[in-house]
């Protein structure tokens, strides 16, 4: 329930932010020439607005466009610098997790996916026949030596300063080269169109929610970089009620949790409890860390490691 | 023509060499027929494309897991074909190899009609084939996909101009000749001979194009296919991540090549009587060729397939179970077995390597080619090297739905039309070089 408050919220500030932008655009781009053309023709509606320094002006009402551009523009162009100063990283401890999925829910929630597509999955795993099997989420592991961003033809897929790897759907050509290079499956495509997308089809495309999806085009984990503007943890992150995920910036060597809003020094959590990234042989330099599952909070229940119920 | 050859024993003259090449471009009732039952087709898959095009790739059996399925396994396909156009005019032609002459062109006409419908082929697998152009916008030359890009439209650039120069005497011969043939096609012939009238001056500038042509192409051919094998040989997947794809898929694609050139030498015999210019010389030294390439392929498998078998490290011994015994192993065995052992052992025997029973026999090479590379994309996609978990069943497996399958038979009936067109307004045996091989004396009239 709580998460879908802060969804709303994040809509309304975005349809804001969207009208703002676009009425001062319009504003700027009223120009002498535009008005004497509008002039020769015959007089029309007229409607008033506010411009950026304050002064009430009339504009013909055949001159406004819907500017969508200018505010797609700008979250463009700060989607693809990211936040300068931060280097961010997610510990998963995996000896808490008990399967809830309430990160894959709000997840789902927040960037418009359908039940079967995936940012993030809780994958029920088992090393080897005789080991004890865990459960362990499985964002994209925003590698620091990512194979996919390697691999797009149109820098549709890329690396930002914060270490935060993104996807702009407005670029991708979906040939989904990507897909088939992440060895972490972390990666899924717009097959059909997607869900409620004729419900949002006006919504301006926000580059670091991904939001809109589009049919034809790439999606994945983005670290919930939009709320990562707004101080905010990512939607798993502050959904999960077991306590295992912590998130936080590497350069100031602090993680918080999620769930009880512990904030804890990242080298030390690492360092403490054998913390390590997913497939190291790969030399894809996660940005993702993992604590083993020692000393799980919970008994696993070994009939879920069944085929038939995983799909 | 101070370099030609002894006169040999021969009973054709350069009269009859015309008459016999040029007779069927014009007096095919067939074709025509044939044109308009590919057109159709064309049509019919056409609209499954529209399909896809409106409702999205999720009309293929295609899903998040297996993202790259039948489209680019033909892809594949029809870039390992094309290679036979340099194989055959250009390396063999390089070594001066007199026995391709009469085939050669056939072979640049499969390499022009495969790669450029190859190109068309991954256009078609695009989730948004209307941001095609960003691949210049944006272009990023650090991604595989832009070096295939590059290699590829060069491939049908040069091949194309391989297909053409070598033809301008011909084409000099058809404007004298075809009468019959539309202003349209006149005015074709007219422009593409460039005025060519076969003086010393003429020869001598030609060839030395040709060759230097031939020469660019072998590099130009080997990077289109070394190429395609690092789409997949870039990624860490189990079956992909190796070092031998490069060879590994040219050698493959001389077996594929190799096939198609048999078949289409064989319809193109019989179909205009060219007995006496595609003679059974030619189906025997292709046979040979072919065993040649086939052993060297059947070289690159054993390593593929048995060095990793050996070691069986955890992602390649769930990969190699699955083709060697378990879901994969009847496409698997049947490629290995059907398109490559078994050919080899048949066509060692003289009397296989007939026009008739070779052609059957690369018939099977060529459907075992096909099958190989949907086994070298699909499983692959299959094994990643996290569980496939909390996905809806169809995503653990891959069919091929009726929509895919019918843009596929697409590509197919578009190369075929490619081919079909370019056999009818163009001569498919070379006159000029044939009648100089044979050492005849060749007249061009201006």
């Amino acid at each position: 329930m709580k998460e879908e408050t802060s969804n709303n919220s994040r809509r309304k500030f975005l349809k804001s932010f969207g009208i703002s932008v676009g009425a001062a655009g319009v504003v700027s781009s009223f120009s002498l020439i535009g008005a004497a053309k509008a002039a020769a023709k015959k007089p029309a509606e007229m409607v008033n607005l506010l411009t950026q320094d304050g002064q009430l002006v009339q504009v013909d009402k055949n001159q406004l466009r819907p500017t969508v551009n200018e505010p797609l523009d700008e979250l463009q162009k700060r989607g693809r610098e990211g936040i300068p100063g931060k280097s961010f990283v997610m510990v998963i401890d995996l000896s808490k997790c008990r399967n809830a999925r309430k990160c894959m829910d709000a997840c789902q929630n927040h960037h418009q996916l359908r039940a079967d597509q995936h940012h993030i999955n809780v994958l029920q795993m088992q090393d080897a026949e005789h080991t004890a099997p865990y459960f362990m989420p499985k964002p994209c592991q925003h590698c620091d030596n990512p194979p996919c961003t390697k691999v797009c033809p149109v820098d549709a897929t890329f690396k930002r300063q914060d270490g935060i790897v993104l996807i702009d759907n407005e670029r991708c050509i979906g040939c989904r080269f990507c897909i088939a290079a992440c060895p972490y499956s972390a990666r899924i495509f717009q097959w059909t169109e997607p869900k409620d997308a004729e419900k949002y089809k006006d919504l301006t495309y926000n580059i670091e929610a991904n939001v809109p999806q589009k049919k034809g085009t790439v999606s994945k984990c983005l670290f919930s970089a939009d709320r990562l503007r707004e101080d905010k943890l990512p939607s798993c992150v502050s959904a999960c009620p077991n306590g295992v995920y912590y998130f936080g910036d590497q350069n100031e060597d602090a993680v918080t949790n999620g769930t009880t809003g512990e904030t804890v020094r990242f080298s030390k959590l690492i360092e403490e409890n054998a913390g390590y990234t997913l497939m190291e042989e790969l030399g894809t330099k996660p940005r993702v860390y993992y604590l083993p599952p020692k000393n799980r909070a919970f008994e696993f229940n070994g009939d879920l490691l069944n085929e038939e119920n995983l799909h | 023509m101070n370099d030609l050859p002894k006169q040999k024993e021969t009973n054709l003259s350069f009269e009859k060499i015309k008459k016999d090449i040029l007779h069927p471009m014009q007096n095919h009732k067939g074709l025509e027929l044939w044109i308009v039952f590919l057109i159709t087709v064309i049509s019919v898959c056409g609209w499954a494309y529209y399909i896809q095009l409106k409702d999205g790739l999720g009309v293929t059996g295609m899903r998040d897991y297996v993202s790259w399925g039948l489209y680019i396994a033909n892809f594949v396909f029809f870039v390992a074909v094309s290679l036979v156009g340099m194989l055959i005019s250009s390396i063999l032609g390089l070594l001066r190899i007199d026995w391709i002459t009469p085939i050669s062109r056939i072979a640049e006409i499969i390499a022009v009609a495969f790669v450029a419908v190859a190109g068309l082929v991954i256009v078609l697998d695009m989730g948004r084939p209307d941001r095609v152009l960003n691949v210049m916008i944006h272009g990023r030359f650090q991604s595989p996909i832009l070096w295939d890009v590059t290699v590829i439209t060069t491939y049908l650039t040069v091949s194309a101009l391989l297909l053409i120069l070598p033809m301008i005497p011909d084409l000099a011969i058809c404007k004298k000749e075809l009468t019959k043939a539309s202003p349209i096609m006149k005015k074709l012939y007219n422009i593409l001979s460039l005025g060519y009238i076969n003086t010393p001056a003429q020869h001598k500038h030609l060839h030395k194009m040709i060759r230097t042509l031939m020469v660019l192409i072998v590099p130009i051919g080997l990077a289109i296919h070394t190429v395609t094998s690092w789409l997949f040989a870039a990624t860490l997947r189990n079956g992909w991540d190796t070092t031998i794809f490069g060879p590994y898929f040219v050698a493959g694609a001389f077996v594929a090549g190799s096939a198609a050139l048999i078949i289409a030498m064989y319809f193109f015999r019989v179909n205009y009587k060219l007995q006496d210019y595609i003679t059974d010389l030619q189906f025997d030294k292709m046979g040979k060729l072919l065993v040649a390439v086939c052993l060297v392929y059947l070289y690159f498998n054993l390593n593929e397939f048995l060095v990793p078998g050996y070691k069986m490290k955890t992602g390649d011994d769930i990969h190699l179970k699955e083709l060697f015994y378990g879901n994969w192993a009847i496409m698997f065995w049947a490629s290995q077995l059907l398109g490559n052992i078994i050919p080899i052992i048949l066509l060692v025997n003289k009397k296989f390597r007939k026009p008739l029973p070779i052609m059957i026999i690369s018939l099977f090479v060529l459907a075992g080619a096909w099958f190989k590379r949907y086994v070298i994309v699909i499983p692959t996609m299959l094994h990643p090297h996290l569980p496939i978990q909390n996905v809806p069943e169809n995503f653990v497996h891959y069919y091929p739905s009726a929509i895919e399958i019918s843009v596929t038979v697409l590509s197919f009936a578009l190369v075929l039309l490619i081919i079909t067109v370019l056999s009818k307004i163009f001569p498919v045996v070379p006159i000029v070089e044939t009648a100089e091989s044979k050492g005849i004396e060749v007249k061009i009239e201006a």
